[in-house]
């Protein structure tokens, strides 16, 4: 089990060595280079060498790549070109919202998924599995704006509980923060709550159809002990790795929320960039949700790894 | 469960999915007839409330919203669709490859697609459509290659349990080529599981361009296209006018119609097991 865990930790450092070359291959090597993807049409042949010159892109690609890592690793992710500004300085209290966000939303639907996502399996076919079925089938079905746009209709407009924009500064008192971010933490709970809702409920099902559970029915055991003590135990590890699979895809689906709400997190500052052509943000900014998006994918596996009765004991 | 909806008797779920889809597609094909006013005709106040006149009212420039609505379906559904046959026609081709011609070329394309999966999608799309400007060929070949990496994961695990049965083996004996063995002999057994597949792969892809459009990187204007038009409507909801309501109500209907059909034609032909259409 050891080695299977350093294997796996291995491998998520592999991955993250991949999406860095990666990233840099889709911003800089990809055909029609930064120069002119910034200076656009106008753009004299003189003004984009000068330009290719100052962006330092005259050299080998590869040289390149090696210096943006090194400086990457180092805490140095270049300087923006619109404003001037170190990147890694507009970041961090950015990564910091947008943990803020991702956690308060998490908080909330991490617990009520799974309870709700067992309970709907135990009930499977009753109305309480169908009404959350048809609940979570529509908050997938639908844009992550159109649930935002329904709370702050509601919310924010009508009833005037929240604001609608969550505009958070640095000395905002934490029950203020609660307050002010409530709107987009409500809707990312409905969407990731709705994911971890299902993936629950198949994964305890997956269980119920095994046959030590049809085993357990067959001795005679009342349904409640067959779920709690045979079944449960042995979906959490399936549980566990829904979970964290669940928030690998909060960290992403902050992004259209955060323009929403023109909440000011890493999301926003990446469709900034985007929208701007500011290379060293864009590129700084996937480095983060790439980070985060492998980070967890590899915490999924770990634990599933842990939790896995059959990997406890060596062989 | 599966036995009584037979083929020719849909549930009720899924002919209102169809009644709905139907009707959207109609709106998309005949937009310029049936809708009574122009895609970018100013002819009303700012947000003027739905009336007689506008019967969903008017957007932030004075358009009427259902013709935009109406013209919107075009872009919106014409872009989705040509990004899911596009990933379908890659991933469907290098899957059935991949099972087919050999252990070395399988490794390969499996460790490059698991790759490309490493970084999530969104952020994939950003970093490309920064890059190229968001035109709509570069949009739908984006989103298109982005997206056959997941149809390439589905297709390949149908296929390997295809490639392995006896007709296949009786093909490859009889000395049968690559091409002949891959869409003679696979693709048909494969297609069944890969067509309600369609219908998630369509969904994520629409809701995909939906969402880029919102963001601004997605269709430009003065294309119509739903999500688009809940980026310019979106101020109004803090005046509590209802209409970046409308096209994302469209859209939500849309996916949810999709979705009742493709429950149906789940329970027709049960889904390969390995293949998840989550996210």
């Amino acid at each position: 089990m050891f080695r299977l865990i350093i294997t796996r930790v291995f491998l998520g450092f592999a991955t993250l060595f991949a999406v860095t070359l990666l990233i840099f291959a889709a911003t800089e090597i990809l055909p029609g280079d930064v120069a002119s993807a910034v200076l656009g049409q106008g753009a004299t042949p003189d003004t984009l060498a000068a330009f290719r010159i100052e962006l330092g892109l005259d050299r080998p690609a590869y040289v390149r790549y090696l210096e943006w890592l090194t400086n990457a690793l180092q805490g140095d992710l270049g300087v923006a070109m619109t404003n001037k500004r170190e990147v890694l300085d507009t970041i961090t209290p950015r990564l910091y919202n947008t943990l803020f966000l991702a956690g308060y939303a998490a908080a909330i639907a991490v617990p009520i998924a799974i309870i709700l996502g067992i309970t709907a399996a135990i009930n499977e076919g009753k109305w309480i599995d169908r009404a959350a079925n048809i609940v979570t089938l529509g908050a997938i079905s639908v844009p992550e704006f159109f649930i935002a746009y329904i709370l702050i209709l509601v919310f924010a407009t009508n009833l005037g509980w929240f604001p609608s924009l969550s505009t958070v500064y640095s000395d905002m008192g934490f029950w203020q923060k609660i307050h002010v971010v409530a709107l987009p933490a409500l809707t990312l709970t409905m969407l990731v709550m709705a994911h971890m809702l299902r993936m629950t409920r198949a994964s305890v099902l997956a269980i119920m159809s095994q046959p030590y559970i049809e085993m357990a029915f067959l001795k005679g055991l009342p349904r409640k002990r067959v779920i709690l003590h045979h079944a449960l135990p042995n979906a959490a590890a399936p549980i566990i790795s829904v979970v964290a699979l669940n928030l690998a895809y909060l960290i992403v689906g902050v992004v259209v929320i955060e323009v929403v709400f023109v909440y000011p997190g890493v999301g926003q500052y990446m469709v900034d960039g985007v929208s701007k052509r500011d290379l060293p943000v864009i590129q700084a900014c996937a480095l983060v949700f790439g980070s985060a998006f492998v980070l967890l994918n590899t915490i999924a596996d770990i634990l599933a790894i842990l939790l896995n009765p059959r990997l406890r004991h060596p062989r | 469960m599966a036995i009584q909806n037979s083929f020719k008797n849909p549930p009720l779920s899924a002919k209102i999915g169809m009644v709905t889809l139907s009707v959207f597609i109609f709106f998309a094909i005949f937009a310029p007839v049936i809708a009574p006013y122009g895609e970018a005709e100013s002819i009303g106040k700012t947000w003027a409330s739905p009336s007689s006149e506008f019967l969903l009212g008017t957007d932030n420039i004075g358009r009427d919203m259902l013709s935009r609505i109406m013209f919107g379906a075009r872009m919106t559904l014409g872009v989705a669709t040509a990004c899911t046959l596009l990933s379908f026609l890659i991933g469907i081709t290098m899957g059935l490859l991949a099972a087919v011609a050999g252990k070395i070329l399988d490794q390969i394309l499996s460790r490059f697609v698991d790759l490309m999966l490493s970084i999530p999608i969104l952020v994939f799309a950003l970093m490309i459509l920064s890059m190229f400007g968001s035109s709509l060929f570069t949009l739908i070949i984006t989103i298109g290659v982005l997206d056959s990496f997941r149809v390439f994961r589905l297709a390949r695990s149908v296929a390997v349990n295809i490639v392995v049965t006896e007709f296949v083996e009786v093909a490859r004996l009889r000395g049968e080529g690559l091409w002949w063995i891959m869409t003679r002999e696979v693709l048909p057994n494969a297609l069944p599981p890969m067509i309600a597949e369609f219908g998630l792969r369509f969904c994520f892809n629409f809701l995909f361009v939906a969402g880029l459009s919102f963001l601004g990187l997605g269709i430009q204007p003065p294309f119509a296209d739903w999500g688009g038009m809940v980026r310019e409507n979106g101020r109004a909801i803090a005046f509590g006018i209802p209409a970046p309501l409308w096209p994302a109500i469209a859209i939500g209907l849309t996916t949810i119609s999709v979705n009742m059909i493709v429950d149906w034609i789940l329970s027709l032909n049960a889904r390969p097991s390995g293949a998840s259409a989550e996210m």
